[in-house]
């Protein structure tokens, strides 16, 4: 194909656009719809997974050593401890610091304690967080092993049954998103389908002057694509404005540690590329099966 | 210029439209295929542009066996013939312009050329001055030019019209006739499908007679034949 024959179709395909008039607003706008619905899920679904991370973040191992165990116990549970592939971080609690902590956050009665301080009353403690919250129950089991390590707390039945809940919530988000976006995809292609079914005499009459297939689908293509991207740009938009005024709502009523939405950028622009492509393929792919069963002239 | 060996056509639902059929037509000829509703004219005049294919037999147009030509290669045949319907097949969507530059634009021919050759052509047809308009703000008659227009804008040395009269009075037809016979005595060739008895028992042309499938007769300066 020449480069100006390149040109000719990207010009037809523009044209077309205006061309078929209310049939294109009819698609953009049905585009349009299906995407708003599929980006409001995504933001949800973006959302939720992120309060989910944030609230199993928190989930921390604490390693007890046992009293009498030796500076060098401590180096050598440690070492164990970090070179373990899952840990993400350490920190040191060392007894001394943790009876420091205790007597200040008992006020004046904490001046009873004062008397220990000399002695080892509280263990050495090791707070591990691991990279994927879900792996602390492993790296437990290891670490109760080592001699030195009295006791270890991995939260128990608590972060037990939180680690279920999040996990349920991204499950059903996840069944939620791809059952909403098949829906959308059905709705988008009947309307095409309408939309060129009306144009198989158009198509026939091309073939019947001598295009060839590829000649008569270039313009269907490009003016499938241009209307995608039609159909996503004005979601984005609605959807940026929208999210925009949520998010300053919220800041304004509740103050919630782990309500903690995601910012609009990048969340938005992440949408904005899903919809984007999601409306191109939509477009692309719309026109490119309805014009295949036409061409057979 | 045209020649049928053995041509035999059965359509997937079984009925027979073609039997045996064996003509040669020449270059420059002007003929006339006529027959009752049903007789095959159309499955003859669709054979040579390749609407349809053969079921059995060769079918050669300028010394190129058609019967063999890959699909793919169909659109290079349609452009060196040119073909009007009786329902006109524009595209609605376009200006008469736009229309006959479509057939040019295929050839990805440069626009300055597509340009001045659409305005020729126009020019043959008598339309020039309806070059924007479209084809719901024509005429019958003035559609069926735009369309000969675009048949003859690729300079095809076979133009094949598929009953071109059929939807015009017979003032708008004998236009139509005049035209096609500027066209034939510029050298193409033309093979048209009519019902338009007046038409063809006035032109003195050749006559191709279809019954059942059959060629049943072929006169030099035919008439028509059928009491409509």
């Amino acid at each position: 194909m020449k480069i100006r024959t390149l040109g000719r179709h990207l010009r037809e395909g523009v044209k077309n656009v205006g061309r078929n008039g209310w049939m294109t607003v009819a698609s953009i706008v049905s585009l349009s719809v299906t995407l708003l619905i599929l980006g409001s899920i995504l933001i949800i679904a973006f959302n939720l997974n992120h309060i989910t991370t944030n609230v199993e973040s928190g989930m921390e191992l604490r390693v007890f050593l046992r009293l009498d165990a030796t500076e060098e116990h401590v180096q050598d549970v440690e070492k164990a401890i970090e070179t373990m592939p899952q840990v993400k971080e350490t920190t040191f609690i060392p007894g001394d610091e943790a009876l420091d902590r205790l007597i200040a956050s008992l006020g004046s009665d904490g001046k009873h304690f004062e008397d220990f301080k000399d002695e080892q009353v509280l263990p050495h403690v090791f707070v591990v967080r691991t990279t994927v919250p879900q792996d602390i129950y492993q790296v437990a089991e290891e670490v109760r092993k080592l001699p030195a390590v009295e006791k270890v707390n991995d939260g128990g039945e608590t972060t037990r049954t939180l680690f279920q809940v999040t996990g349920m919530i991204r499950n059903a988000g996840l069944v939620f998103t791809v059952g909403l976006a098949f829906t959308a995809l059905l709705l988008i292609i009947n309307t095409i389908r309408m939309t060129i079914s009306m144009r198989k005499q158009e198509i026939e009459i091309m073939k019947l002057v001598g295009a060839t297939n590829a000649f008569v689908r270039w313009p269907f293509f490009v003016e499938g694509v241009l209307m995608g991207l039609i159909g996503a740009i004005i979601p984005i938009l609605i959807l940026s404005f929208g999210y925009n005024r949520l998010l300053e709502y919220v800041m304004e009523r509740f103050k919630l540690p782990f309500f903690d939405l995601l910012p609009i950028s990048p969340l938005i622009y992440q949408v904005a590329c899903i919809l984007l492509g999601m409306g191109a393929l939509i477009g692309f792919w719309g026109s490119m099966i309805s014009v295949r069963r036409f061409l057979k002239v | 210029m045209i020649e049928m060996h053995d041509v035999s056509k059965v359509y997937a639902n079984g009925v027979q439209a073609l039997h045996n059929i064996n003509v040669v037509i020449e270059k420059n000829q002007f003929v006339y295929i006529v027959g009752p509703s049903g007789a095959g004219k159309s499955t003859f005049i669709k054979l040579m542009y390749r609407e349809e294919k053969p079921t059995t037999g060769q079918i050669y147009i300028n010394g190129q066996n058609i019967t063999q030509l890959k699909n793919r290669h169909t659109p290079y045949l349609r452009r060196a013939v040119g073909v009007v319907f009786q329902d006109y097949k524009l595209l609605p969507k376009l200006t008469a312009f736009e229309n006959v530059a479509f057939a040019l634009e295929v050839t990805e021919r440069p626009p300055r050329e597509i340009k001045r050759r659409v305005f020729e052509t126009l020019e043959l047809v008598n339309l020039r001055h309806k070059a924007r308009s479209y084809p719901h703000e024509l005429s019958g008659g003035e559609q069926q030019r735009v369309a000969i227009a675009r048949a003859l804008v690729n300079n095809p040395s076979l133009l094949i019209a598929d009953e071109p009269t059929g939807n015009l009075d017979p003032d708008t037809s004998w236009e139509i006739m005049q035209l096609f016979e500027k066209i034939n005595l510029n050298g193409t060739t033309i093979i048209m499908a009519t019902h338009d008895k007046e038409i063809v028992n006035r032109m003195k042309k050749r006559v191709i007679a279809i019954e059942n499938g059959r060629i049943v007769r072929d006169e030099l300066r035919g008439e028509y034949g059928y009491e409509d």
